[in-house]
């Protein structure tokens, strides 16, 4: 028997917010982003991206059975490029040792598989080359922007090629079927399906600092105990997170670097494995042909589209934005395109999401906005902008 | 809890908010045990069976100052002649101080509470007099009513004596409570901030009927956005700053109405704004209105904007919520602190105010999701609540005076400590 593998599996993305954009700008001036972008980037460098790159360099060094994967957007390797140039440097080094997988994804994050499949394409084609000309690789692993998934999603990305996809390991889907099995998608050629051990996953990347958590303070050796036993049975656990988990949303004085280097040590010494996405999809046969007809992401506790389209705003955001891609094709205007993808990134709608905008909770609401109605003022110019420039 | 509360109206005989939250303010107390008798400067029957309304005159409630606004440029000058002769502002309120000293020599209360510069004099008189603790409740200073930077400066100085001589301050917003703060000169640690209430059952649903309104209908349904303020048309409630808004907003959406609704010294300018915009067509000045009239304003705006330059408060943003309206406020506003499912600007910003108008108008889910998200929050603060915090200061400023009492009796005590 195999050794308990851990499929860890960490998520970069910075979006191109958009900045306070008036409607008498709207014709005029064509730069819809601020300055926040380039401050927002570098304070999470360096709280997160460059202390955990380090990190895990270290362990690649230290240890050569570690292993772990990747998506990195093509918007944030864009911040990277101006504003972070070691890190570009640092991810190309890790690349190097083959023991880190980039999986693929949308190049600009965004729901585009939901609204136009031919732009999905594309979205995904341009995130491949710019990880092939920065990385020199390419996965046959796919996630798709925030793990939504369905048997859709499947079958088209099973024909583009690919042979693993990424998906929420969420109980109502699964029944009595665990996430650590290797299960096969739904499609009519073979993809393997990874499912995302939430429980664990979140243990770390949402409850690690949360006082009020009864298993607070989390120690790597209860950690430990926790990841032996979720694999008595099952040969996976799947971790899966936002990269930003380490750093910026469990900040370093939590303790979240110390644990996560004592947790590698002591899962090697006993006697446990690190595989990437693509390994590990293909080391174990597939339990069960599992089929997701809904859509499923890893967001909130419905774990659907709603943070993205729940509201009116977000669905006429997201027609107006979608209905006007027909002409802008038509220009050949690269700019403009460029323009148009970057506000199909996923987190404009994010930042119009009213679900946790109740009885004055601003804490719990992230954003770079004053309120969701004030994203999708400024957003909608934005679209207008575009919209003018196509019918010019 | 004995109360002898300060105020200047009472509904109906009210010129504005301050009426209605002094009302429903004691009618929320009186339900959690306050003992309130409320000071008039005018007689006229109340039919109140929560507290004992007293009348510091025998002037009926039109002479208190002539039925509206009191002149701030003059305050002594008579502001109505009648049987009774001629009166100025100043002239009611010193009968109104002279009614309370008499009335507090037989009778005794825990606390004052007085509202606004209207009575804060009494309420200091009486205090020195008999040592009763004092609460002032600020629903607006001369700053808010000049809009901005003027205002009378015999008002400033009755708020400010007023603001130091008492023991515990209420302020309607945190808003108001910086202002008071930074321009008299009051620690922040003496003021307390007691948000208005809103209680949607006493407005109940109302049945509006549309063809009380034929000519604003109409437009509506060929299409047009209707844009309702309802206001005292005066510099406070930067109207100017809306109209020039709405003019530019109509560049990029012609078919926009903007309903003026209330009556004040701005009126004809205004007016006269609108026109030189060449904007008048599609301006509606509704003139001074009550009753159903305001329900049926508030029923047929699509929008409603708040626009004040300053606004300590501001109950309008909830009544045009409690109507279904989509809310637009500044933040120059005590309700901005309150309401997060809105639209806020600042009063000056009329490119961002047009933008606004703009986008919610020409967007059915922009505008569907803030006229029914505020619905679902505006229910949050009902005067219940309100009454809670107003308890809680009194509490804590009789301990406070106690203490200050007790540790004065006894300055050999402090003398000891100190050493």
């Amino acid at each position: 028997m195999s050794k308990p593998t851990i499929v860890l599996y960490l998520h970069m993305h910075q979006p191109w917010r958009v900045r306070p954009y008036s409607l008498f700008e709207v014709g005029k001036d064509h730069n819809y982003y601020g300055s926040d972008n380039e401050r927002v980037f570098n304070k999470v460098a360096e709280k997160s991206y460059r202390p955990m790159l380090t990190l895990l360099g270290k362990l690649l060094d230290k240890h050569p059975d570690f292993a772990f994967s990747l998506s990195v957007t093509g918007t944030f390797l864009e911040h990277a490029e101006l504003w972070g140039g070691d890190i570009i440097k640092q991810l190309q080094e890790l690349v190097k040792t083959g023991r880190v997988e980039i999986v693929a994804e949308t190049y600009h994050h965004s729901l585009a598989f939901f609204y136009n499949e031919a732009e999905f394409e594309d979205q995904v084609k341009m995130h491949q080359a710019k990880i092939k000309e920065l990385f020199g690789v390419q996965s046959t692993a796919f996630r798709n922007t925030e793990l939504a998934y369905n048997d859709a999603l499947a079958e088209k990305v099973a024909n583009m090629g690919f042979k693993t996809v990424l998906a929420e390991g969420w109980d109502k889907i699964l029944g009595w079927r665990g996430p650590g099995y290797v299960y096969d998608a739904k499609a009519s050629k073979p993809l393997r399906l990874l499912l995302k051990n939430y429980r664990l996953s979140d243990d770390i990347a949402f409850r690690f600092s949360d006082k009020k958590w009864s298993e607070h303070p989390l120690s790597a050796q209860k950690y430990l105990a926790w990841a032996k036993e979720a694999t008595i049975n099952q040969p996976l656990l799947n971790l899966f997170m936002d990269f930003e988990t380490f750093g910026e949303h469990q900040w370093a004085d939590t303790g979240i670097f110390k644990f996560f280097e004592k947790f590698v040590e002591m899962w090697f010494k006993s006697d446990g494995a690190f595989a990437k996405v693509s390994d590990a999809a293909y080391a174990h046969e597939p339990k069960d042909v599992i089929s997701m007809p809904e859509t499923v992401t890893w967001a909130d506790t419905e774990r659907d589209l709603t943070a993205w389209v729940g509201n009116a705003m977000q669905r006429e955001s997201l027609a107006h934005l979608y209905s006007l891609l027909p002409e802008i094709k038509k220009r050949n205007d690269d700019k403009l395109l460029y323009d148009f993808r970057n506000l199909s990134t996923s987190d404009h709608s994010y930042y119009m999401c009213t679900k946790y905008w109740n009885d004055g909770d601003v804490h719990a609401y992230f954003s770079a906005y004053e309120s969701p109605y004030d994203a999708f003022l400024f957003v909608t110019n934005a679209i207008r902008d575009v919209e003018y420039r196509a019918r010019m | 809890m004995r109360i002898l509360m300060l105020g200047w109206e009472l509904p109906p005989h009210n010129s504005g908010g301050l009426g209605v939250a002094c009302y429903h303010m004691a009618h929320a107390l009186a339900k959690k045990g306050g003992d309130i008798s409320f000071v008039l400067p005018y007689q006229a029957d109340h039919n109140c069976k929560f507290m004992n309304i007293l009348a510091a005159t025998h002037l009926d409630p039109l002479e208190r100052f002539g039925g509206s606004a009191y002149d701030h440029l003059d305050l002594t000058a008579p502001t109505f002649e009648s049987d009774h002769g001629g009166f100025s502002i100043r002239d009611v309120q010193a009968k109104y101080i002279e009614f309370v000293t008499k009335h507090l020599k037989d009778n005794n209360y825990d606390v004052i509470h007085a509202h606004d510069w209207l009575t804060l004099e009494a309420g200091v008189a009486a205090k020195l007099a008999y040592g009763v603790p004092l609460i002032a409740h600020i629903h607006a200073t001369e700053f808010d009513r000049s809009g901005g930077d003027r205002g009378n400066p015999i008002i400033h100085e009755i708020e400010r004596e007023g603001l130091l001589m008492a023991d515990k301050i209420l302020a309607v917003s945190e808003y108001t409570r910086r202002l008071i703060h930074e321009h008299y000169e009051i620690p922040l640690d003496k003021i307390e901030v007691a948000h208005n209430g809103f209680d949607p059952d006493e407005w109940g649903e109302y049945d509006y009927d549309p063809a009380n309104l034929a000519y604003i209908e109409q437009k509506k349904q060929s299409g047009y956005t209707v844009i309702s303020t309802i206001s005292r048309l005066t510099i406070q409630k930067g109207l100017v700053h809306l109209l020039r808004a709405f003019a530019l907003a109509l560049k990029f959406n012609p078919k926009m109405l903007l309903v003026i609704a209330g009556d004040g010294d701005q009126r004809d300018e205004l007016l006269a704004l609108s026109a030189e915009l060449g904007v008048m067509q599609k301006v509606l000045f509704t003139g001074f209105i009550r009753g159903r009239e305001i329900r049926d304003i508030y029923s047929s705006a699509d929008i409603f904007v708040m626009s004040s330059r300053s606004e300590p408060f501001g109950l309008t943003a909830f009544e045009a919520a409690h109507h279904g309206s989509a809310v637009v406020l500044t933040r120059q506003s005590g309700v901005a602190e309150v309401l997060m499912n809105v639209l806020k600007y600042d009063f000056w910003d009329e490119h961002r105010l047009a933008d606004i108008l703009v986008n919610i108008s020409q967007s059915k889910g922009l505008m569907e999701d803030l006229q029914k998200d505020v619905r679902r929050e505006y229910t949050k603060l009902p005067w219940s609540k309100v009454a809670d915090v107003i308890l809680g200061a009194y509490k804590s400023t009789l301990r406070g005076v106690a203490a200050f009492k007790a540790a004065r009796l006894k300055p050999e005590k402090r003398a000891r400590r100190a050493g």
